[in-house]
């Protein structure tokens, strides 16, 4: 057996000799969890690999010896399936010298042949061969030189996730109170068919990644961040989609669900009434009228229902630590330091509908990425910059922390409170403690 | 189109004419874009340059009021994904703006609280390589050119490169534009706050 010593830099499995828990205090967490490259470099090996990521969508693989190249954390992957349809995730890095062996983003591919010396991997990893066998002794053993594997890889409802991590729950344990959530927007397609193939919005910006995470549950921003967006709204007179969040929202019909393992959900529909209500209240898109006239010709028993899925599902279910549904888009977020991040907005198409509904999702989809999310984005860089300031230590995630009658808890554990409540950070910020602790579940 | 342009003749209120004729008449477009031209005549290549110096001198000056007039009715303000712009069937665009939402965007960045854009982009392009066709059917005219967008924005400098495609319908007075598309050389891959104007 061959000693592996690191020099530097945590393993995935030593024990970090960092006292997490003096950074994430009840109600505050401390700035350098932001800005300092070794806590991103651990969260890179812990967070990113020792719990479910999220990997790709299943639609994106859509026959056998189908690919999508994409990362865990930092380390380039490859998800595939194989020919009989099973899915697979290999690293993307010859076991050879360690050059990436696939350099596309997607497409179908049996085995990957390293550019670089001729190795050749099956789409499953093992070694075929090397090339010119005889320059290797006769102890060489193929077994042992295959592309390393994300050891577990599981698929919920079409949703892909992957850990290194052989201590985590069952894929669907972990997504626990967060499976309805995820039931009920993947089923308002009406065959359950959710279909990622549009080109994505790969957003980037400069700031920490749990930034995004920490906005995506946040029903407090809307009102402030998102006020041109509101202004533009009501250009034409009427509020529409999101004013709602504008009068104290927390005396308001929605709430925010702390869903346990670091998940969370923002449930918007209580302000919409009736089926035709989601369609009702859109922003207006290229074609809408025309759209809905012709619908309400076509399908007159049907209309509300094919409107209403043309629009977003008013659920935000962030699933920790790198999926966010926002609307009708799979949103991921990607890493890149630790100040710089990728949030890519993967719009997405159903079955089972007609086609014009399908390009109304298109032109809907292209509505927040436009002109609301690039100003929490502004925002984000904009707390990167103030996180400069060592003498101010902490981030507060105080507010619904001791406010009478605000929270309740349900049979199941999940903790239902005001939809401005910070719990989603709470929640959230225990599972990174957990995850960054080493602590099994 | 003008039949449907006169019933509902506020586009920037209504969009009635966004439908399967206007989806095709921007699948045409896309062909007519994409195949090769012969040399047009000096007079016409220097109107076109002209109206391309203009349009890009009102976006960098920030008139988006009068950038916006030289937009007709049943306009497309396009700017795509995919690159070469793929079917807007069925895949998202960074801008695909019919009058209503385009006057939306000029609108939102007039409104003074969109917060990527405090402090504003400054942006300077420059435009070549320009090349143009009048179609002699639809009286249309089709312009292809190069650009390269410079912009300045809280401390940040960045560069956008890629090609347009405009549609021109002649005007008693001039020409309007019936689709502008600006297609990035990187238009799918990560971009840092894409609120600029192209």
């Amino acid at each position: 057996m061959v000693v592996s010593p690191e020099i530097s830099s945590p393993t995935a499995t030593a024990a970090s000799d960092i006292p997490w828990r003096d950074y994430v205090r009840g109600d505050r967490v401390h700035r350098t969890l932001y800005t300092d490259e070794r806590v991103f470099n651990e969260e890179m090996v812990k967070v990113f690999g020792h719990t479910w990521v999220y990997l790709a969508h299943e639609s994106q693989l859509p026959e056998p010896n189908s690919f999508v190249s994409t990362k865990l954390g930092l380390r380039p992957i490859i998800v595939t399936r194989d020919r009989q349809g099973g899915l697979h995730a290999v690293f993307n890095r010859c076991a050879h010298r360690a050059a990436t062996v696939c350099r596309e983003e997607s497409g179908v591919a049996k085995s990957f042949q390293c550019p670089y010396h001729g190795w050749t991997f099956k789409n499953t990893g093992e070694l075929v061969g090397a090339p010119w066998p005889q320059g290797y002794g006769p102890d060489f053993d193929k077994s042992e030189f295959g592309l390393g594997k994300v050891t577990r890889v599981e698929s919920y409802r079409g949703f892909i996730f992957g850990t290194l991590g052989e201590s985590a729950p069952a894929l669907a344990d972990y997504l626990g109170e967060a499976r309805p959530w995820l039931d009920y927007w993947i089923d308002r397609a009406p065959e359950g068919e959710v279909i990622v193939r549009s080109a994505a919005h790969r957003m980037g910006y400069r700031g920490n990644w749990k930034l995004a995470f920490d906005n995506a549950g946040d029903g407090y921003h809307p009102s402030f961040s998102h006020r041109s967006l509101l202004e533009m709204a009501s250009r034409m007179g009427d509020s529409k989609d999101m004013s709602y969040f504008g009068k104290t929202p927390d005396d308001g019909p929605m709430k925010v669900y702390s869903l346990g393992n670091g998940h969370s959900v923002i449930d918007q529909r209580p302000n919409f009434e009736g089926p035709g209500s989601i369609w009702a209240n859109q922003r207006p898109q290229p074609g809408r009228e025309k759209f809905e006239e012709l619908i309400r010709a076509r399908y007159p028993e049907d209309a509300d229902r094919l409107l209403d899925v043309s629009a977003g599902a008013q659920i935000n279910l962030s699933i920790f630590p790198n999926l966010l549904i926002i609307g009708n888009q799979i949103q991921v977020i990607e890493p890149l330091s630790v100040d710089r991040t990728q949030l890519t907005w993967n719009a997405t198409t159903i079955g089972g509908v007609p086609e014009e509904v399908n390009t109304m999702r298109m032109r809907t989809q292209e509505d927040f990425p436009a002109f609301g999310e690039p100003d929490d984005q502004a925002n984000f860089e904009e707390v990167q910059r103030g996180l400069a300031v060592t003498e101010e230590e902490w981030v507060l995630m105080n507010r619904g922390l001791n406010v009478d009658g605000w929270q309740t808890i349900d049979e199941n554990g999940v903790i239902v409170t005001a939809v401005t409540d910070e719990i989603h950070m709470r929640g959230y910020y225990e599972e990174w403690l957990r995850l960054m602790n080493g602590e099994t579940q | 189109m003008s039949q449907k342009v006169q019933d509902y003749s506020d586009t920037s209120s209504w969009s009635y004419h966004v439908d399967e004729s206007f989806y095709a008449d921007l699948d045409r477009f896309g062909e007519v874009l994409r195949a090769d031209w012969p040399a047009a005549g000096v007079q016409t290549a220097r109107e076109a340059e002209a109206f391309l110096a203009r349009e890009a001198r009102l976006i960098d000056e920030g008139r988006f009021n009068d950038w916006l007039e030289l937009f007709g009715p049943d306009c497309l303000y396009w700017v795509p994904i995919t690159p070469g712009g793929g079917d807007p069937r069925r895949e998202v665009s960074h801008a695909f703006d019919d009058c209503r939402r385009l006057t939306d965007r000029v609108y939102w960045l007039r409104t003074g609280l969109a917060f990527s854009q405090i402090p504003q982009s400054r942006t300077r392009r420059v435009i070549g390589n320009v090349e143009v066709l009048d179609e002699p059917g639809s009286g249309l005219r089709f312009i292809r050119s190069n650009f390269i967008v410079n912009e300045f924005r809280a401390g940040v400098a960045k560069t956008y490169t890629g090609w347009y495609g405009h549609v021109l319908a002649p005007q008693e007075d001039g020409w309007q534009i019936r689709l502008k598309q600006a297609n990035l050389l990187d238009s799918e891959q990560i971009h840092e706050n894409l609120t600029l104007v192209f």
